[in-house]
């Protein structure tokens, strides 16, 4: 069946009923922020009045700090090598919210070329179902419907969840979300009312979020002529330079490799990095082709709306999930970025 | 429109129409409920942006080291007014190019305590000198002000600015905070291991976006010690005693110098009391030098910066 229908009362069972098929993630209150972690139990997470996660969900298949190897000395200074990648557990994630899911779409496509596969990545990423939750109420943030989305994309979810009041309605869209609600007892055909609740509620979705720029002219400008605007001395002059932007952004995806040596051995770890960052461009000479707030801005905002789509077939390469918006210490905005860049 | 946003457009226009000044760094509205956007106005039509009100947070001070020649008007507050005269004692700035436009200031707010007190989200926000007024679908929820101010303006002792060329509105009362390092003095009460543990759960939010550095404006310098690769001091990863070092060290660097104006808590994202590292070592240098309070006016410097023959700390002679 493509529309599988569970009543609230049963979340507990659903819940325990998944967490014997695979690892449960979901929603979890954690201090003052929300963040995807695993769950025994329903009562483990925080739907009510759920938005979505304080940092993006990228950190569970890319964390902040990863280890892929580490080495150790032995006898003469020759060092012996261990691949530190762990077996993922397999997981379901309940909750996951479109943008986020496209958002991993985007990185599969960063993470994998014509002749290399990041394993780190796509280990993790191949052994977890999306379980996304449609946006019934979207944040006065959030703009994925300028970003050539909207709140029910089913595009990058393996199964998508409108939430109906009393039921909960599952649209099963891959064969890995048909093989994971078929595991569970509770779930019920729905009634056409059903399904017509669920369309009625997307359409709701896309009416209020209404499209907040464009990005034609974008796309028919040339690099040169976006990148020698005059507007990026302006947009850049109240940033901090601060990383916040893009460590919460759910596809920026730069690391820098560093070993982590001590007199016995180490460890190789990747970490996030950030094109905010001065030390990101600068060359061993000294010299850095990104000097000053203003190329360093322009870079993180030309890399996700001309860069990313002239490589990957228009696709733009920011979600609308407004995670940047919200939490920029200076409120730099980057809807007001794009319109600057659009005019 | 409130009366002091009134005036600051008023003074702008005068100093940029008269050339007094080549920019006038101020605050412009925000996008978003609680937030205004630094804001750089460099002619008249452009100071009619210009706002004041309780979302005017972050140090305006940041902007000043990094502005070259150019002759700049400020809109101080106490703390900022504050880090101006640092800045001018550390010879970032050159005085004769800074115009002070000075405002007494009634205390931003803590957009946190906001959003926790409504119930849902916040779609505007309104304020006059007592209440806040916060609407969204379906509340609307008022609040007295000084009870959702941040916490440093909330204890702030320094509201009006300690040097300026002109103010922006009558000056206000200042306050006295009796109960001062009342969370440091819990977090010093606890056992060697309980501070760890604190030290540690407090931190472990820490994404390391260097938001609280590069807000303050005492980090001007260009190459910031956790950024140095050759040697590299400091490790990259988000092991916790990597995250403590940067912390640790960057507090340390504010010692003497801290304003407390809490521009770093404000701008963390993820929400982390910063202040409570900074501000043992505010306490520390208040308690070892007679009270010293950083930048109140020109003359007196920092003890750290300072050598004085009868220095009482006789480890400095040996």
């Amino acid at each position: 069946m493509e529309y599988m229908r569970l009543n609230k009362k049963n979340m507990a069972v659903f819940i325990e009923e998944l967490g014997k098929i695979c690892e449960v993630w979901g929603p979890v209150k954690d201090g003052g922020q929300v963040k995807f972690a695993p769950v025994s139990n329903v009562k483990d997470m925080d739907l009510d009045g759920f938005k979505n996660s304080t940092m993006s969900p990228k950190e569970i298949f890319f964390p902040q700090s990863e280890i892929m190897l580490s080495f150790q000395r032995s006898g003469e200074g020759a060092n012996i090598y261990r691949d530190e990648q762990a077996q993922p557990s397999k997981k379901a994630i309940f909750g996951i919210r479109p943008c986020d899911a496209r958002a991993f779409r985007i990185l599969d496509t960063i993470f994998k070329n014509d002749q290399f596969t990041d394993n780190y990545w796509f280990s993790k990423r191949d052994a977890t179902t999306l379980v996304g939750l449609g946006c019934s109420e979207p944040c006065s943030t959030c703009f994925c419907t300028s970003v050539n989305s909207h709140p029910f994309d089913e595009k990058g979810l393996d199964v998508l969840t409108s939430d109906l009041g009393e039921h909960y309605l599952f649209k099963a869209l891959t064969k890995k979300g048909r093989d994971l609600l078929a595991g569970i007892s509770v779930l019920r055909e729905p009634s056409d009312a059903n399904i017509e609740a669920h369309m009625a509620l997307r359409k709701k979705a896309e009416d209020v979020m209404t499209v907040q720029f464009g990005t034609d002219k974008v796309k028919d400008k040339t690099v040169l002529e976006l990148f020698n605007e005059d507007c990026w001395s302006g947009i850049s002059e109240p940033c901090l330079n601060c990383s916040t932007c893009s460590y919460v952004c759910p596809t920026c995806h730069c690391f820098d490799i560093q070993d982590e040596v001590s007199k016995e051995g180490g460890e190789r770890v990747r970490n996030w990095e950030s094109c905010m960052s001065w030390i990101f461009t600068v060359h061993a000479t000294g010299h850095n082709p990104r000097p000053t707030k203003k190329e360093r801005v322009r870079q993180r905002f030309m890399h996700k709306f001309k860069y990313i789509p002239m490589k990957r077939n228009g696709e733009i390469g920011c979600v609308g999930c407004g995670r940047c918006v919200a939490l920029c210490p200076v409120n730099i905005d980057i809807r007001e970025v794009v319109k600057q860049m659009n005019s | 429109m409130n009366a002091r946003t009134n005036k600051i457009r008023e003074i702008a226009k005068q100093l940029l129409d008269k050339h007094k000044v080549d920019v006038v760094i101020g605050f412009k509205k925000g996008t978003i409920p609680l937030k205004n956007v630094p804001y750089f106005a460099r002619n008249s039509k452009e100071a009619d942006l210009l706002v004041w009100d309780g979302n005017c947070v972050g140090n305006l001070a940041n902007y000043l080291s990094r502005m070259g020649d150019k002759r700049s008007a400020v809109i101080a507050q106490g703390c900022v007014s504050r880090n101006v005269v640092g800045l001018i004692q550390e010879k970032q700035v050159n005085s004769d190019n800074i115009y002070i436009i000075g405002m007494p200031c009634t205390g931003m707010l803590d957009s946190r305590k906001i959003i926790a007190a409504v119930p849902g989200e916040i779609t505007e926000v309104t304020e006059n000198d007592l209440y806040v007024i916060a609407k969204g679908r379906g509340f609307e929820v008022t609040m007295n002000r000084n009870d959702v101010l941040s916490r440093n303006c909330d204890r702030c002792t320094v509201r009006n600015p300690v040097l300026f060329d002109e103010l922006a509105a009558e000056k206000v009362n200042e306050q006295e905070d009796p109960v001062r390092y009342e969370r440091i003095k819990a977090v010093e009460a606890m056992s060697p291991e309980g501070r760890a543990a604190f030290v540690d759960e407090l931190l472990s939010p820490c994404i390391r976006c260097y938001a609280c550095r590069d807000a303050c404006p005492l980090c001007y310098c260009p190459e910031c010690f956790v950024d140095k690769s050759s040697p590299q001091w400091c490790g990259k990863s988000q092991d916790s005693s990597d995250v403590l070092s940067y912390h640790l060290i960057r507090a340390f660097h504010t010692a003497g110098r801290c304003t407390e104006c809490g521009a770093c808590e404000d701008a963390c994202p993820m929400g982390i009391k910063v202040r409570l590292i900074s501000g043992k070592v505010e306490k520390e240098i208040r308690e070892s030098f007679d009270g010293f309070e950083a930048w109140k006016n020109l003359k007196t410097q920092p003890p750290l910066t300072v050598f004085k023959r009868d220095d009482p700390q006789p480890f400095v002679k040996e």
